[in-house]
């Protein structure tokens, strides 16, 4: 019996690594800018490319910054969500039109709702790449002092709004800035 | 028809994942190229960036040609892509705390592996070593006897 024991201990363990990773989704990678401040940007805005949109609008509160694209099918799924948000005034949304055309990206804002206080406009993916995105949509929180708190990677489901998204913000918010 | 032409179609879009890096100046080019074959392309995990045709690879290559351009050190340009991707964007995982399973765990396998064989082997050793007492030696006459008649 006792030299049954240890394979059997060594099957389940390996068992339950193995079952644990069955349910783990590998192209979710943790954003090592989780805790550290939002980084510099400077972008033209898509409604005004006079006018400039930048890390320092956030200033003294808890917004969303949302990278879409007109191109990207699961920002489709989202747009609902963040419409949503946007009607209750939850908390504002920032968008970063990542790698887009502007008439394009202004025509899917006509077609299904604008959503946000103002798109910066990352022509070149260059400031995607400061703020690590590697795959639309992705949705950072950031707080009152300009800290990223978390890193959405995806399109946001009813779920992860009602469970993760909104909990975190609604938290953030009563903060001291 | 149909079907031959749409087996074309995706004959050649097999083809057309090798990835062209750009071309950079011949001062750079060793430089460049390492850096591109140490650095993961995260949206296709399995591919460099320098092997990788995604967008994101695209840019990465052009972020790491600008910063070589710009006088940045090989490190340095490492050290960015980590404070933006983290370790995951390293193809070759730095030892540290976290990563010690990952670095050591084959070598403590194998390390149990060596033990339990040497056991093993000790074990058929000692089986035939001692010589066997009288009684064996009768018990083992009367069952060879038995089975030759």
């Amino acid at each position: 019996m006792s030299k049954y024991f240890l394979p059997v201990i060594l099957f389940f363990i390996l068992a339950s690594f193995l079952f644990v990773g069955l349910y783990r989704d590998p192209t979710t990678v943790s954003s090592p800018l989780i805790g550290k401040p939002v980084p510099q940007f400077s972008l033209p805005r898509l409604q005004d490319p006079e006018a400039v949109v930048s890390e320092r609008d956030f200033h003294g509160k808890v917004v969303l910054l949302n990278v879409w694209a007109s191109w990207c099918l699961a920002c489709r799924d989202e747009h609902p969500i963040l419409t949503e948000m946007a009607h209750h005034k939850v908390v504002p949304i920032y968008g970063l039109n990542y790698k887009d055309d502007r008439a394009d990206a202004l025509r899917y804002l006509a077609d299904f709702g604008n959503p946000f206080v103002a798109n910066a406009v990352d022509f070149s993916g260059r400031v995607g790449i400061e703020w690590g995105v590697y795959g639309v949509p992705e949705t950072f929180v950031v707080d009152k002092a300009g800290i990223i708190r978390y890193k959405h990677i995806g399109a946001i489901t009813q779920k992860d709004a009602d469970e993760k998204l909104l909990p975190l913000v609604r938290q953030l918010q009563s903060e001291a800035p | 028809m149909r079907e031959f032409f749409s087996f074309i179609v995706g004959a050649l879009f097999c083809f057309s994942v090798l990835a062209q890096p750009e071309a950079v100046a011949p001062e750079y080019e060793s430089r460049y190229y390492s850096l591109l074959k140490e650095l993961r392309c995260l949206v296709c995990q399995n591919q460099t960036i320098a092997e990788s045709d995604a967008g994101l690879a695209k840019d990465l290559r052009g972020e790491v040609k600008t910063m070589l351009y710009a006088g940045a050190t090989d490190s340095e340009i490492i050290e960015f892509m980590v404070s933006r991707y983290g370790d995951f964007v390293l193809y070759r995982p730095p030892l540290k705390p976290t990563t010690w399973l990952l670095w050591f765990g084959p070598f403590i396998l194998l390390a149990i592996g060596l033990l339990a064989l040497a056991r093993v082997l000790k074990r058929q050793k000692n089986i035939g070593s001692s010589p066997l007492t009288e009684e064996e030696q009768a018990k083992v006459k009367s069952i060879l006897g038995r089975t030759e008649e």
